[in-house]
């Protein structure tokens, strides 16, 4: 199993080098270091040597992928490209255009992205879930129907409309809770509340459609007709047998946005002014902050890759048939 | 000429698609299991009737995708033909050119679905009963909405009640005639009387489901035509905050809509197809490389990918300005990269679904027996694996196109989407989200483009399911 697992991590190091070239060659090939420095010193003390300077203290003064002035190893390491993605492998993102320390950022804005992402996906888990099997123990009836009919309805609305309807019905017509804003301590339930209901509400069409799928694909095996006739109820089959052994293709799904939870979500963030990851995010895009996107880039791409690995590790909690070695 | 044709990229695009679509609808026709796939898409209700929808959604996009520049008024008389043609800046599209009252005739800001005055008030003049000038807060009279009225603003409703009926009237007499040549179609092509025709299609136990398409038809023209007659002078669905009609501009998001669900999977196709197919194929160290590509690909996070690439792209675009002789190509090479963009981002699910049968299939006999006989690599791929891939392909196609028209109202959102001065249903959103914020509220904008958008993407999700259920062979047997 550990050695599975260091296999894994061995693996995601290639994966996590191609997205650092990804990401890097897509903002290089339109924007140089020549450009950044012309950008960020304005068009008044732009000289050569200023832009030289520039670059020099920033470690942008070097070839950006490959050095043919040096030797041996050097040749690779002694670039921008390496220079830069290398740090990231140890934690240290650099300095966002405001000054201030990108790590250092990206943790305290993590607390508030779980507070909202965690009862979001768990409950929506719980509740689409309890919904898919409901469907599947009525199925073949109109419930079963008029249900797919509403959860196709439901997806085919934008998270954008979930979200600016229960703003206004919620917090502006009832004014049961804030319409936006974050509190620390206890108070912070009142802010998380509303972005977590919406967020289950927006996410139930699909979801419970694909568990319904999954569920009525299971229940057409023999072991269910078997169980059946033995004589157990219904439900007892259903809870029993159908949903247990649907948790491998539940898994599947389910266990790689884990590890993402931490990234929060964009849409929900920015419009319920969260200071989350979500919306560090997007006010980075809108700023044009390249050094924060590629952190969450990092970041992201370093999250999915656990959630692979603890997709398949998960695999041998449900299906003992399953083992690595 | 009065005008000048201008051919944007993203209309070449849309134009080869249908041209794709119509030479697939031949090559289906040909093909037996495909015709009888297609066959069970006709048979089904919910598919006919959400394409019959997407039809008129698709001929509003049409429309919208054929531009030219019209030919400025030369003011020199006589002189004037020897002069060179002037063209305005602007690009219009056959839509515009339809909808000139719709495009022309704004107001000067808000004003709520058929309103003869401004949805807030302001000082105005009015004339006393004793002939002097005196201020007063007030909504202001509309220049256009109702305009027709003149002084006798009561008679709104009756008059739009009265245009309402009439454009009832028209929409169930036009529906009618469309029954009654339907009935005799099918009546010719069965050679059975109409009445028995008739009682076919009514119970729809035929080979294709015209009920569902009368049905849909009959609600799609009971909602059009009053609009349609109401449009001309008033504002059905209000105005927004700079005066347009919102009407025109849910209009024209639907293009934008359509070319982002469909010239998407355009750049989506051929990556996910060549790349799965070689990788399900030949494994070994290309199956290595390609599988490297996509897990590390995929592993981005989908919007940061999107928000790296299109903020580039903005870069891109704004030091090149002579690339783009008018605003309108712009937007629309921003829309086109955008399109590009998603869909380099987006094909990895495909391609890994893809190499899982392709890998599947090339264990098979028939791939063992013509590789003993010595078929070449690209003829077995040719021959025996694509058109076995066909189906997902076909099921990917459609499924995605729902999650990308919702994927660009988000994106638009975020900033990253299209261009600000394309009119699409996510900068709609944007601009109208803090409206309902206002006292008092303004809902219609954003009403407008959430029951476009929806029926646009529930049709699109229906008519998916259909044709899921009709190409998926686990599924082929059950009803």
């Amino acid at each position: 199993m550990l050695a599975y697992i260091a296999r894994r991590l061995l693996y995601a190091l290639p994966i996590l080098i191609g997205v650092n070239l990804i990401t890097f060659a897509l903002f290089f090939v339109v924007n140089t270091p020549d450009d950044m420095a012309r950008m960020q010193l304005g068009v008044k003390r732009v000289t050569p040597e200023a832009i030289d300077r520039w670059k020099a203290e920033r470690g942008y003064d070097k070839p950006l992928f490959f050095n043919d002035e040096a030797s041996g190893g050097a040749m690779l390491t002694e670039t921008i490209f390496f220079s830069k993605s290398a740090r990231m492998f140890v934690g240290d993102f650099g300095r966002a255009e405001d000054g201030r320390d990108i790590a250092r950022e990206i943790v305290s804005r993590m607390g508030p992205s779980l507070a909202i992402a965690l009862p979001t996906f768990i409950i929506g888990l719980l509740v689409s879930v309890s919904f898919a099997l409901l469907l599947t123990f009525f199925r073949a009836t109109y419930l079963d129907f008029w249900g797919v009919v509403l959860c196709v309805a439901m997806m085919s609305i934008s998270g954008l409309f979930y979200i600016i309807g229960g703003q206004y019905l919620i917090s502006k017509l009832w004014k049961l809770v804030p319409i936006s804003g974050y509190g620390g301590g206890l108070d912070a339930w009142k802010f998380v509340i509303l972005p977590v209901l919406i967020g289950v509400v927006s996410g139930i069409g699909s979801s419970t459609r694909w568990y319904r799928t999954i569920f009525i694909e299971e229940i057409a095996r023999d072991y269910v007709r078997t169980a059946r006739a033995k004589g157990l109820a219904e439900a007892a089959v259903l809870f029993r047998h159908v949903l247990r052994n649907a948790l491998i293709p539940i898994l599947t799904g389910v266990v790689v946005v884990i590890p993402l939870l931490f990234m929060g979500s964009l849409l929900t963030e920015s419009f319920f002014g969260i200071p989350g990851l979500g919306s560090y995010t997007i006010d980075a895009i809108n700023a044009q902050d390249f050094a924060v996107v590629r952190a969450m880039v990092f970041i992201g791409s370093l999250l999915y890759i656990a959630g692979l690995i603890l997709t398949d590790l998960s695999y041998t909690f449900v299906d003992p048939r399953i083992r690595f070695n | 000429m009065p005008f000048l044709p201008v051919i944007l990229w993203s209309d070449v695009l849309i134009w080869l698609l249908l041209l794709a679509a119509i030479l697939l609808g031949w090559l289906s026709a040909r093909n037996p299991l495909w015709r009888t796939a297609w066959q069970r898409v006709g048979r089904s209700r919910s598919g006919m009737a959400s394409a019959t929808l997407l039809l008129a959604f698709a001929a509003v996009g049409l429309l919208d995708s054929l531009h030219y520049r019209p030919r400025l008024a030369a003011d020199g008389g006589q002189g004037a033909s020897a002069q060179p043609a002037v063209y305005a800046v602007e690009v219009l599209s056959l839509l515009d050119a339809l909808l000139t009252p719709l495009r022309t005739r704004n107001e000067k800001t808000y004003s709520a679905p058929l309103a003869t005055r401004a949805h807030a008030k302001e000082t105005i003049e009015v004339r006393g009963s004793d002939g002097r000038l005196q201020q007063t807060r007030d909504h202001p009279r509309l220049r256009y909405g109702g305009a027709h009225l003149g002084a006798d603003e009561e008679r709104r409703d009756a008059d739009v009640a009265g245009r309402v009926l009439q454009a009832l009237g028209l929409a169930l007499l036009t529906w009618a005639v469309v029954v009654v040549a339907v009935c005799g179609g099918v009546a010719r092509a069965q050679g059975s009387d109409w009445r028995q025709a008739g009682q076919r299609i009514w119970r729809s136990d035929g080979d294709f489901a015209w009920s569902a398409v009368l049905c849909a038809l009959a609600a799609l023209l009971l909602l059009a035509m009053p609009v349609a007659l109401l449009a001309g002078d008033y504002h059905v669905f209000g105005t927004d905050k700079v005066g347009q009609d919102v009407l025109y501009q849910v209009l024209k998001s639907v293009r934008t809509a359509l070319v982002i669900g469909l010239v998407t999977t355009l750049v989506m196709l051929p990556l996910s197809v060549l790349l799965g197919v070689l990788a399900g194929y030949f494994r070994g160290w290309v199956d290595d490389l390609i599988q490297y590509l996509y897990t590390t690909l995929s592993s981005i996070p989908g919007v940061l990918l999107i928000a790296a690439a299109v903020l580039m792209m903005q870069v891109l675009i704004d030091t090149h300005p002579q690339w783009f002789a008018t605003a309108a190509e712009r937007a629309d090479l921003r829309l086109l990269a955008l399109c590009f963009i998603l869909g380099v981002t987006s094909w990895t699910g495909l391609c890994r679904l893809l190499r899982g049968e392709t890998l599947k299939l090339r264990e098979l006999e028939y791939i063992q027996a013509a590789q003993a006989f010595g078929v070449s690599s690209l003829r077995i791929i040719g021959r025996h694996i694509l058109p076995n891939l066909m189906h997902i392909v076909i099921i990917a196609l459609v499924m995605d196109f729902s999650s990308l028209v919702l994927a660009e109202a988000v994106l638009s959102y975020v900033g990253i989407g299209v261009d600000p001065t394309m009119i699409s249903f996510g900068t709609m959103i944007n601009n109208a989200r803090l409206e309902l914020a206002r006292e008092p509220m303004v809902w219609w904008s954003l009403s407008a483009a959430f029951f476009f958008m929806f029926s646009l993407v529930l049709a699109a999700n229906l008519f998916a399911d259909a044709v899921r259920d009709a190409f998926d062979p686990r599924l082929a047997g059950s009803p």
